[in-house]
């Protein structure tokens, strides 16, 4: 039945290179109109490359592009909105000062009179909301309007804009199960006055729900395109994360877990909108063993992370770490959670762990260059800073082996080496690493991997946020896997599939 | 994308800057119809050909070095201070005040302690406001030090014509200081000395000016709080995360900038005006904007600067002394080429010059190293 219908989109043979790294391999991609059509995989498989290609933002390095059968050479946005494509982003586009309808006809405004102008795109847009169901205040302040209501309102903004392909890019990310009802509604409503929706998700359910077509992306290639009738949860998960299952697990996992060193109680964080960001979080890190956190990025890792080591206070929650005690407001901070012997491996190399603008030598006693053998009365001592420094770099292999050279200079795998150098130095007693090998060259993870499994023999407790999951799997002696700022459950690794894991990171019990 | 290699972003770079602003200035002074060489030649005779010249030109320095610091130091921070002029003018209060206590009962070697300490004190005080709004209130620093500038002038003002300025006194300044708190000159000095050299403003400030720019550079580079401080500069999420408490750092990079500035008082107040008087900074506050644009924010360089500016002074006036129909406004003009060449214009002809560079470099790489890739 679907094969009936007309194409509304085809995308033949698409490659799109970054660097080394191939965002897109020879991607094709069908979509039929007047269909939604999902687009899964996990953070980083191509989906929302391809998606920008087909908006304009970026070009494809070669492949071509059809829209509505005809071949169509599109270079930047306005060339995608001519064509009846629209996209609605994950991060809304919108001036939070300007009222809703303002921001409707910013750019396309009819009349050079903002009067007659607005007369114009008003009486258009009470027409279009009354014909599709989005109904949003056209006169209040974007600032003052809901979450729901800003994404219904960016959906109008590409509707007025004459889209008949919308591109919609993790809709319900941002929205309460309520709100994600309403506009499913919206999206059903809208299909069947043929509007064609490609909807970019990790979300299976939402594609078991809503989708006429599936297709599965996994590093930059589609690995699987079937009709819904043919899909189902597991085998979506499967096709996602499904290499193969590599338990590349060390010989010593049955280490000796011993005491519990940090525990962390009912931890909740909301953003400046009132969104959780981390709901009713209780964990607990053993000595001696490697906890790893799974999810798709984005789902409170950070924050997470963030509130262990210092850098966020919590609105609740408790957390006893290496014999300290801690409740907000009077949470725990950097330099205490140093001093406890608590090392934290940033997510963020650039914005967090490193000065790039600072030699070497000096992001290499970050965090720690209140240490006498760094500085004595306020002086640094920068010869032992860079003996130091130079030691670090011999035992983790940090090349190339010059302390003076400005810390941007360095590889990825090398910064993160010196990071770890750093961090490790000390020997840390609990250790949170964030995205340990993240742009990180090949050769550096088998490295890192070795001397984060050093540290849990040494009775260190470690945990490991991870988005990928062979990474997780790897590493961890246990596994707890976030879903929207909560715990959506913890295996042990023996329990551990990739397919149960993506089920629980999709939101779906297992 | 080219970069510049380290040896030329600190020196060619600059003196590309300035050759390209002196041809600028030169095709002006071309165009109203003056000989362009004919004042390039009293210009540098006028600030550095005679002792005498080059005496008001390292003066004029001294002053340019205190803001050009204060302005640095701030900038380190991560911090945009254009309330130099403000603070100096505030730092040249608390050096006359305490002069026109205590001049009279104190002995130099006392007094001049105090009146520096006092100045600093003064500058510091009136930079720390705009750093403790920026911190904790999310004022910006740009803002509010522009608007202390305007406060510190009209304070100043308001001091000297209701309290400070002698009964019946036409003039708005106070009465001299005694003695004790005159900085003494350095041709003074030097006579004592045995040595004969003409008389000029120059006064022991210009070490004070030396001093400073090596406790900078001390401070910065050497010192604990100095590594926080420049790391909350140039990377605040970094410095959070090593436990550096980035709001005390703001307030301390705008104290410490103030406490530069405000040393100006030092050379301008106890050295040459031995009175508190109105319009002692005239624009130095602003000039050290441009001086630490040009010397790339290290104390070597502002020194530089500064003399380049001084130089500017000295040999300005000069130049509108000795050439016919060329007005003190042809040396402001070249003064703004300056600034707009080694500040603003920098970004535009750094990427030529290193492309420039790039093209020098490669054949000789290639012919060294016959197949050595460079990349």
């Amino acid at each position: 039945m679907l094969e009936q219908r007309p194409v509304a989109v085809r995308m033949t043979a698409i490659h799109k290179h970054f660097g080394a790294v191939a965002a897109n391999a020879n991607v094709d991609l069908t979509v039929h109109s007047g269909t939604v059509h999902g687009i899964v995989g996990e953070n980083g498989a191509g989906k929302s490359t391809l998606m920008s290609i087909l908006y304009g933002f970026y070009q494809a390095d070669s492949g071509q592009i059809a829209v509505f059968g005809q071949p169509a050479d599109i270079r930047n946005a306005d060339d995608a909105i001519a064509r009846g494509i629209g996209m609605v982003h994950q991060h809304f586009m919108l001036v939070d000062t300007l009222t809703a309808l303002e921001n409707v006809m910013l750019g396309a405004e009819p009349h050079w009179l903002l009067q007659q102008a607005d007369a114009q795109v008003r009486s258009k847009l009470n027409a279009l909301m009354a014909s599709t169901g989005l109904q949003i205040p056209l006169d209040s302040l974007v600032a003052d309007l809901p979450v729901g209501d800003r994404q219904r309102l960016e959906i109008l903004k590409t509707l007025y804009r004459g889209a008949k392909i919308l591109i919609l890019d993790e809709p319900t990310a941002v929205l309460t199960p309520q709100e994600t009802t309403q506009l499913f509604g919206v999206l059903k409503r809208l299909r069947e006055q043929g509007t064609t929706l490609i909807l970019i998700t990790h979300k299976l359910k939402e594609v078991m729900a809503l989708c006429d077509e599936v297709t599965v992306m996994r590093a930059g290639q589609v690995v699987a395109n079937v009709p819904i009738a043919e899909a189902s949860i597991e085998g979506l998960a499967q096709a996602m994360v499904g290499r193969k299952v590599h338990m590349g697990r060390s010989a010593d996992t049955a280490a000796q877990t011993g005491a519990v060193l940090l525990q962390a109680e009912h931890l909740s964080v909301t953003d400046s909108l009132g969104v959780f960001r981390l709901k009713d979080v209780s964990l607990n890190l053993r000595a001696g063993e490697i906890v790893g956190v799974a999810g798709v990025s984005g789902n409170g890792q950070s924050e997470l992370i963030d509130v262990l080591t210092g850098l966020l206070t919590p609105d609740q929650g408790q957390l006893q770490v290496l014999g300290s005690q801690f409740e907000p407001p009077h949470w725990l901070n950097p330099s205490q959670a140093r001093a406890l012997g608590l090392a934290h491996v940033p997510e963020d190399r650039h914005a967090r762990a490193l000065v790039m603008a600072f030699a070497a030598w000096e992001s290499a006693v970050l965090g720690y260059d209140d240490l006498p053998e760094y500085s004595s009365a306020g002086w640094m001592n920068h010869a032992h800073m860079q003996h130091a420094t130079v030691d670090m770099m011999e035992r983790f292999d940090v090349r190339p082996r010059d302390p003076q050279l400005p810390s941007s200079k360095f590889s990825g795998g090398n910064q993160q080496k010196l990071v770890l150098a750093r961090e490790l130095g000390r020997a840390p007693k609990v250790l949170l690493v964030g995205q340990p090998t993240r742009g990180v060259d090949i050769g550096a993870i088998e490295f890192i991997y070795t001397q984060l499994r050093a540290l849990r023999q040494a009775g260190c407790a470690v945990l490991v946020v991870s988005s990928e999951l062979d990474e997780i799997l790897a590493l961890s002696d246990r596994v707890l896997v976030m879903n929207q700022g909560r715990i959506a459950g913890e295996l042990p690794i023996a329990d551990c599939t990739e397919a149960a894991l993506g089920m629980l990171m999709t939101g779906c019990q297992v | 994308m080219n970069t510049l290699p380290r040896w030329a972003d600190l020196v060619l770079l600059p003196l590309v800057s300035l050759l390209v602003a002196l041809l600028a200035a030169g095709a002006v002074v071309a165009l109203v119809g003056q000989d362009p060489w004919e004042v390039i030649q009293v210009l540098v005779h006028g600030a550095f050909g005679t002792a005498r010249g080059f005496s008001y030109t390292l003066y004029y320095a001294t002053t340019f070095v205190f803001t050009g610091l204060a302005v640095a130091v701030a900038f380190h921070g991560g911090l945009f201070n254009i309330g130099g002029e403000g603070q100096a003018v505030m730092g040249g209060l608390g050096t006359g005040l305490v002069a026109l206590w205590w001049s009279a009962f104190l002995p130099a070697w006392l007094m001049l302690p105090i009146m520096m300490v006092s100045g600093a004190l003064f500058g510091m005080a009136w930079a720390a406001v705009p750093g403790y709004l920026q911190a904790y209130r999310g004022s910006h620093v740009v803002i509010t030090t522009i608007m202390f500038n305007f406060i510190a002038s009209t304070v100043l003002v308001y001091v000297l014509v209701n309290h400070l300025r002698p009964k019946g006194s036409m003039s708005v300044e106070s009465v001299p200081f005694a003695p004790s708190a005159q900085m003494p000159a350095v041709h003074e000095l030097l006579g004592r000395i045995g040595i004969e050299w003409p008389s000029s403003p120059l006064n022991l400030s210009v070490l004070l000016a030396g001093l400073a720019a090596v406790a900078v550079y001390l401070f910065l580079w050497r010192t604990r709080a100095g590594y926080r401080l420049r790391a909350v500069g140039s990377s605040p999420g970094a410095a959070e995360y090593a436990g550096i408490k980035s709001r005390h750092q703001v307030v301390m990079a705008m104290a410490i900038s103030g406490a530069l500035a405000g040393l100006v008082g030092m050379n301008e107040i106890a050295g040459v005006s031995g009175k508190l008087i109105l319009e002692f900074v005239s624009g130095a506050g602003f000039t050290g904007i441009a001086v630490a644009l040009m010397g790339r924010n290290h104390p070597l360089g502002i020194v530089l600067a500064s003399l380049l500016f001084g130089a500017l002074f000295q040999g300005g006036a000069e130049v509108a002394f000795e050439v016919q129909d060329f007005s003190r406004d042809m040396v402001v003009m070249l003064q703004g080429f300056i600034v707009l060449f080694s500040g603003a214009m920098t970004y535009v002809i750094a990427p030529i010059l290193a492309r420039l560079l790039g093209w020098i470099s490669k054949p000789l790489a290639s012919k060294t190293t016959p197949g050595v890739s460079h990349g």
